[in-house]
């Protein structure tokens, strides 16, 4: 059993979520994990109920990626961009694009591994065209959580009624 | 870590959160708030307070930005602020646990790509260059 490292979560700028996780694996695979479709569907899974169905990957620079993710009930949600830099196993850099994106802007993000003794280091950069796009999207993350937190103090407060 | 604008009066801002929850008479106003807006004799009613008592809750509850006041300046009615809640660590938690549940699936699937079957034994080497 993998012991479970800490996600890092930083925003160094205006403009950028950066995350940052170690991984038990060599880089290889983990570089593998985030270019194989079938690998990729295994864990780049939406919030609870979605699931990743399409996964077109044109792993060159200029080649475009292309994802979608669904939920029974909820419909379909997708996402693609152009691969602008590939170097394996260690670095990746894309454009995102949501097709029904809540923020303005494409984002660009690179992703880098790093091995050490063999752990591999992952690191994500997304650089958003503006600090509200940037805004949006944690905000977004934040709303399923939130969501319980309202819940909970939802009950909360009718306890004391 | 540095999030312009929303993080920096957070521990603050959330200690002046549960102070406020920390009593039951204010935690009772706001669990009558939670259904509308209210003016301060109504607030008051249910209570055995003088409205100067109840008034000195509503400061620390305003205070503390889990209030505010409505527009009607003769009622002045309170109403629930919920974006305490939602303060700048809340939106990174929220990011965080979703990315977290992902990345918990990926570590399955490298152990499961470390143990496969093809991979067993093979020297761990880099093809391609630094």
């Amino acid at each position: 059993m993998t012991k479970i490292e800490t996600l890092q979560i930083t925003t160094p700028t205006d403009r950028e979520i950066v995350m940052t996780r170690v991984f038990d694996a060599p880089r290889r695979l983990v570089f593998e994990a985030f270019t194989k479709p079938e690998l990729l569907k295994r864990w780049l899974l939406g919030p609870d109920g979605w699931s990743l169905v399409v996964c077109d990957i044109d792993l060159r620079v200029g080649g475009k990626y292309r994802y979608v993710w669904q939920h029974e009930r909820k419909g379909s949600m997708g996402m693609g961009g152009v691969y602008r830099e590939i170097v394996a196993p260690e670095r990746i850099v894309s454009t995102e694009l949501f097709d029904d994106a809540w923020y303005p802007g494409e984002a660009v993000g690179t992703v880098t591994f790093a091995e050490r003794d063999g752990k591999t280091t992952m690191s994500q950069s997304m650089l958003y065209a503006s600090r509200e796009a940037r805004d949006g999207v944690l905000k977004s993350g934040m709303e399923s959580g939130v969501a319980v937190s309202y819940d909970r103090l939802d009950k909360v407060l009718a306890t004391m009624r | 870590m540095e999030l312009t604008g929303y993080g920096r009066a957070t521990p603050a801002r959330l200690d002046a959160t549960f102070a406020a929850l920390a009593d039951p008479t204010r935690r009772a106003i706001l669990a009558r708030l939670a259904s509308g807006e209210a003016s301060v004799s109504e607030l008051a009613e249910p209570f055995a307070m003088s409205q100067p008592a109840i008034s000195k809750h509503l400061k620390v509850l305003e205070r503390a930005g889990l209030i505010s006041r409505g527009r009607d300046a003769q009622r002045r009615p309170r109403r629930l602020e919920a974006a305490p809640l939602a303060e700048a660590s809340r939106w990174l938690e929220g990011y965080r646990r979703f990315w977290e549940a992902r990345f918990r699936h990926l570590d399955v699937l490298l152990d499961e790509l470390k143990a496969g079957p093809g991979r067993r034994g093979r020297p761990k080497r880099e093809r391609s260059s630094r």
